[in-house]
């Protein structure tokens, strides 16, 4: 029983990290149809950029509390990736914007490439050890199932965050304005809706999310490495496709369940097929329920009008 | 009478003209300088570039022409695919002898390639047995391999540690895979029940479910065939999760970056193995360490050692065949015998290093310790 709730406990707080990775994806896509795979480096840059943070302040003030350095860290990471987000936006996609899908594509994936081959440069090919500001000595609320001051903090703000978004996307003017641009940017541009600040603000707000996800998520490991957003980036936006990509519910109704699903699959798969499969089909089991998900309902769990898009 | 004048003109035409120009003889040196092992790759070529330097420096001749060796350092991604299409991009460049991969996974793919242009290659660090045992000619190693380590691992959890029930992970790689199965078996014949075989990617961060499914099982030892990038946040994950068997791992896991990477959750419960000698106890390691220091402001990883030897066999072998063509000195390579930084560097029958020593270590004050 503790091994199940154990794996529940796992599954929570990947599934959280993915869900606010899956975010970004889906945003950008319910407003402009692109996937940007350059999203997950952004979590690379986000955490990288904290660590170098947290390194000049350990210089500079080495008594600060662990919280504030946190705090601080983050506050440089956050900008640095949304300006990062809009200058990719403003010189990589939007002078595609018209293009065929196609090219924004792979300018997006070129985008990535370009991201981990300058954060290379930069950080160097070696892993770093992140500072574990928060603690990650275990506690038990239940005999046998263990979870650490992070991974409660993950789910905590992740949880956070993704409440945030939503009131922002239904309650505000600016909320009110993205949806516009979602549902046609010409329209909206008609109605006096600034489209391409509103695209802009979209991809900076999508990086803000990421850097969070990335300053988590190399606290929660305790490394930081310039490869290290390309696993997570893409099991996010596999997240956001699962989820129904566009779909900000969906996102992170996507993750979560993709976190829980891996972590279940790496945990009872030898059970479930009586030792025919094993943890080495972790991955091809999410990706089978991915399929099947799609099979039967193509727009994802939560799906999303497609209608307009075709 | 006419025509023994003009050959003798072409052969003086021929001496003069070499001993004006130098002859350039080009080495490879594969490893992955990007992705998730980048470390250890440029710790190879480093070990490889140290090793032609020096000899440029002690200005080598062959064959009555004074030689300059150059170092041509490309990028296989620990992939098994581009290992082959850059092992094809050096064969086009006309290079005389590689030394790599790194990864076994790509050394096996990619020395099919070599083998079909004759060239030799040397791997510092593919432990794998499948290598040497293709039936290939010019495919050696100054490693010792997986067989031979996997056995020592084996006794050892069994033996000194004294483990009933052993939980085994491996990272899917041929080098992980393979010594993963080599200790599994000494482990059974040691008398040891392997609980649980689990697995993950070289490019996995989490471990936590299948730690947690580990766990379940309550081994006395854990041991992970992999890399030090896996090795290192499954440590971490592994106190988190409350876990206290011991923790065992191959030379993949045997480095300094290691121990970083696992930061406070590294104890005394860590052992790890390494091929070959700690750099302590290599003949040449003391100086070695420092030379590389200066030379490339960082420390040795792991295997740039071997890499070091394995252009160093090279060299000395196109210097005892006389020639740096691949058909002639491959005889003489087969035969070299020579003081290697690691030890005597020499090849049995299958190309595999002779007396390939295997070494145990133990975390302790800071650093691997050897016992």
């Amino acid at each position: 029983m503790e091994i199940f709730l154990q794996q529940i406990v796992n599954g929570l707080v990947v599934g959280s990290v993915y869900a606010l990775v899956a975010l970004g994806y889906t945003m950008v896509y319910g407003i402009l149809g692109l996937i940007n795979f350059a999203h997950g480096d952004l979590v690379m840059v986000g955490a990288l950029t904290a660590l170098q943070t947290m390194m000049f302040l350990m210089g500079v003030a080495p008594g600060m509390s662990p919280v504030a350095m946190l705090t601080l860290s983050l506050l440089v990471a956050i900008p640095v990736c949304m300006l990062l987000a809009f200058t990719m936006e403003r010189l990589a996609y939007r002078p595609l914007r018209n293009a065929p899908r196609l090219a924004p594509l792979i300018t997006a994936i070129g985008v990535s490439f370009l991201l981990q081959t300058l954060a290379m440069i930069v950080w160097g090919r070696n892993y770093h050890t992140f500072p574990q500001l928060i603690s990650t000595t275990p506690v038990q609320p239940i005999e046998g199932v263990f979870i650490t001051p992070i991974q409660i903090t993950i789910i905590i703000v992740s949880a956070l965050m993704m409440a945030g978004l939503i009131l922002l996307v239904t309650k505000t003017k600016l909320g009110r304005a993205m949806r516009a641009t979602a549902e046609n940017h010409r329209v909206a541009a008609l109605m006096g809706v600034d489209t391409n600040m509103i695209i802009a603000l979209t991809f900076v707000i999508g990086a803000a999310l990421a850097a969070v996800a990335g300053v988590m998520f190399a606290s929660n490991y305790g490394i930081a490495h310039y490869g290290m957003g390309f696993m997570p980036g893409l099991k996010a936006f596999t997240a956001a496709v699962l989820g129904g990509i566009g779909n900000l519910g969906g996102a992170m109704l996507g993750g979560v369940v993709l976190g829980l699903v891996e972590s279940f699959g790496a945990g009872y798969i030898e059970q479930a097929t009586f030792g025919f499969l094993n943890s080495s089909y972790q991955d091809i089991f999410a990706f089978i329920i991915l399929g099947l998900v799609l099979i039967f309902k193509p727009t994802g769990l939560l799906g999303e009008r497609v209608s307009d898009r075709a | 009478m006419k025509q023994t004048v003009v050959a003798l003109a072409i052969m003086g035409i021929g001496l003069s003209g070499a001993h004006a120009q130098e002859m350039v003889v080009k080495l490879g040196s594969v490893a992955p300088l990007t992705g998730t092992i980048a470390h250890l790759g440029k710790d190879n070529e480093n070990g490889a570039r140290l090793a032609i330097e020096d000899a440029n420096a002690k200005g080598i001749t062959i064959g009555g022409k004074k030689v300059k060796f150059e170092l041509m350092g490309e990028d296989d991604q620990a992939d098994p695919r581009t290992g082959t299409t850059v092992a094809q991009r050096l064969m086009d460049a006309g290079v005389k002898g590689v030394v790599g991969h790194l990864n076994s996974g790509t050394t096996i793919p990619a020395s099919r390639i070599y083998n079909q242009a004759g060239v030799p290659m040397i791997s510092p660090s593919a432990t794998n047995p499948t290598l040497t045992r293709q039936g290939y000619k010019a495919v050696f190693r100054t490693i010792a391999n997986d067989v031979q380590q996997g056995g020592v691992l084996g006794k050892f959890i069994v033996g000194p540690l004294a483990a009933k029930t052993v939980a085994i992970i491996d990272d899917r790689t041929a080098y992980g895979q393979g010594l993963a199965d080599e200790t599994e078996k000494a482990v059974k014949a040691g008398g040891g029940k392997v609980v649980a075989r689990e697995f993950t990617t070289d490019k996995a961060t989490d471990f936590n479910a299948i730690l947690t499914k580990i766990r379940g099982a309550k081994p006395d030892v854990i041991f992970f065939g992999g890399m030090d990038a896996q090795g290192g946040p499954m440590l971490r994950q592994l106190k988190q999760l409350g876990v206290e068997a011991k923790f065992v791992t191959g030379d993949g896991g045997c480095s300094p970056e290691m121990i970083k990477l696992a930061g406070e959750a590294i104890g005394a419960n860590a052992y790890c193995s390494m091929a070959g000698l700690p750099l302590e106890k290599m003949p040449g390691g003391a100086e070695f360490r420092n030379r590389y220091k200066a030379r490339f402001g960082a420390d040795v990883q792991i295997y740039s050692p071997y890499a070091y030897d394995a252009a160093m066999a090279m060299i000395n072998a196109m210097q005892a065949a006389n020639s740096p063509e691949p058909a002639k000195y491959l005889p003489e390579l087969k035969k070299s015998s020579f003081p290697g930084v690691t030890g005597t560097v020499s090849f049995d029958d299958l190309g595999d290093i002779k007396e390939g020593a295997i070494t145990m270590y133990q975390f302790k004050a800071g650093t691997w310790a050897p016992m």
